[in-house]
């Protein structure tokens, strides 16, 4: 994609945020294949076999990040929505945007995933644990988020109250998870005991951050290849922003 | 802006929403007949020994509580939305949180309260008795008015938005999940014998922060509509 | 080296279809996603430079 064939019609701060971005993607990519690379050598290669759980805990090195990533993600997401409505900042806003898909994605794969270790593991492919039905909520509140946004005609008004859901999700994420965990206890019969995280030998941890840091480098380039494409599509859609954006240029700076 | 002013502001919306609620007297009928329909399905459905009926009462009463609310909630500001009133409310000089928490209290007479009254003969039906009968409609006494603050949220953010009754759902239902667990599990701890009161004081907990944090939300949300 | 051959790798002990299914639909939502943001890109640029004309004419 060659930048110079970008027109710019009033947004100064994203003229100089959309070839920075293109300039850090490559970065961010080559550094995460090379991450995961080393993270599935070890996972694969050295890291010994379970004894308890044979080698089907292989596939924490992808469950593990991933969730990690999913609140993480969301989190950072929730930063820029409430940066967004702070300072009335149109970038923080895009940026929020473009990382929801991204979060979900991880927030899918890590049920996914979650559901392929229980089966073997506990003998359910889901079980009504705290972790795993608040990673389901964070989902629904990912998809909220995007549906939020995407029913909303007006782009302005799109962004902040999406921002301000994401907010709302944020502080509820804590609460859920602590009734699910409440509900659990109650509920002792069909809680399976779930510390079952093994004693890792310092291979396992260690293929597993290799692997996070991968995920964390490869959502950095995937989220900013999306701000690029929000940018570009918010650029070509001035009838869009017209109103918005003439009393708001010095906003955009902020 | 005098506190007798702000006083008569909160008045006369309850009272206004109120009149408007009972003279659209269908939309009050539907959610108490709703919340009645569903909960009257289940033994229906599961049949009627009344062992399971009562295991499963808890639940089932509470998910129908929530649901007959999430049925109205995502209305509560569409005919102000429309007819420009809420617009008004933004812009005349008493605090919008205070408009907001007498639109939601006004919800809340309208559709929280007939179903703690139902509930004591719905919970005759599973079989629930004495304490579990009295317990149940306490938690959903101290339960459905976070339901209608939550709610309202969710119908601020979907205002003029098209399909917003999906929307609502799929926006409100997860941030109900704290309180349909302690509600429920406030009943069923009751049912067999452990005591409600650690339960009774999370849902009466999540009031508190419900309180003053969604009319908040609520009304950063009828702002970013109406703007 | 800790697997003996191609097959016993592919085996995972047994837990081969847990741990391929897990890595592939990861390695798959992750190309999946770059493709399809590489399309969207490069349809927004096409936009973008289709319509200079008319919006910054």
């Amino acid at each position: 994609m060659s930048d110079s064939r970008v027109t710019w019609s009033k947004y100064s701060s994203l003229q100089a945020l959309y070839p920075l971005a293109g300039r850090l993607i490559p970065w961010c990519a080559g550094a995460a294949v090379l991450f995961m690379a080393a993270g599935l050598y070890l996972g694969f290669f050295v890291a010994p076999t379970d004894f308890q759980q044979g080698e089907a805990y292989r596939i924490i090195f992808v469950h593990v990040p991933a969730a990690w990533m999913s609140m993480f993600l969301y989190v950072m997401m929730a930063l820029w929505a409430g940066l967004g409505l702070g300072l009335k900042a149109r970038p923080s806003f895009m940026m929020a945007q473009a990382i929801a898909p991204t979060g979900a994605i991880f927030t899918f794969l890590a049920l996914l995933t979650g559901a392929l270790w229980g089966k073997p593991t506990w003998g359910a492919w889901w079980v009504w644990d705290a972790r795993l039905t608040s990673e389901l909520i964070l989902l629904f509140l990912y998809l909220g988020v995007m549906l939020l946004h995407a029913s909303i005609d007006d782009l302005r008004r799109a962004d902040r109250a999406s921002a301000l859901f994401a907010l709302v999700g944020v502080v509820n994420v804590p609460i859920i998870y602590f009734s699910v965990r409440w509900w659990n206890t109650l509920h002792q019969g069909a809680s399976v005991s779930m510390t079952a995280a093994p004693k890792m030998a310092a291979t396992m941890l260690t293929a597993m951050l290799l692997m996070a840091i991968g995920f964390w480098l490869y959502s950095m380039a995937v989220i900013l290849m999306r701000l690029r494409c929000v940018i570009l599509e918010r650029n070509s859609q001035p009838r869009w922003n017209q109103s918005a954006v003439e009393p708001g240029v010095k906003e955009i700076r902020a | 802006m005098s506190q007798a002013g702000l006083g008569g502001a909160v008045g006369a919306i309850v009272k206004r929403d109120l009149l408007l609620a009972f003279r659209r007297r269908a939309d009050l009928s539907t959610t108490v007949f709703f919340f009645i329909m569903v909960a009257s399905l289940f033994p229906l459905g599961v049949g009627p020994e009344p062992g399971v009926l009562r295991a499963i009462a808890p639940g089932v009463l509470w998910v129908a509580a929530l649901l007959s609310c999430l049925l109205s909630v995502g209305r509560v500001f569409t005919a102000d939305y429309q007819d420009g009133v809420l617009e008004q409310m933004v812009l005349i000089p008493h605090p919008l949180i205070v408009m907001v928490l007498a639109k939601v209290f006004a919800h809340w007479l309208v559709s929280g309260l007939p179903v703690v009254l139902l509930s004591f003969l719905l919970g005759l039906q599973f079989g629930l008795e004495g304490d579990a009968l009295a317990v149940l409609a306490l938690s959903l006494l101290l339960g459905t008015p976070t339901l209608s603050l939550i709610g309202s949220i969710g119908a601020a953010l979907t205002l003029g938005v098209r399909g917003s009754g999906m929307l609502v759902a799929l926006l409100v239902l997860p941030l109900f999940i704290p309180v349909l667990i302690f509600g429920a599990g406030a009943v069923s701890s009751t049912v067999s014998g452990i005591g409600a009161e650690a339960n009774l004081s999370l849902l009466g907990a999540c009031l508190m922060v419900a309180l003053p944090l969604a009319p908040w939300a609520t009304a950063a949300a009828v702002r970013i509509a109406v703007e | 080296m800790k697997w003996g051959s191609l097959s016993e790798f592919l085996a995972m002990g047994g837990y081969g279809f847990y741990v391929w299914v897990s890595f592939g639909t990861t390695a798959l939502c992750m190309v999946w996603e770059v493709l399809s943001l590489r399309r969207r890109g490069a349809m927004a640029l096409r936009i973008e430079s289709s319509e200079e004309g008319i919006n910054h004419g």
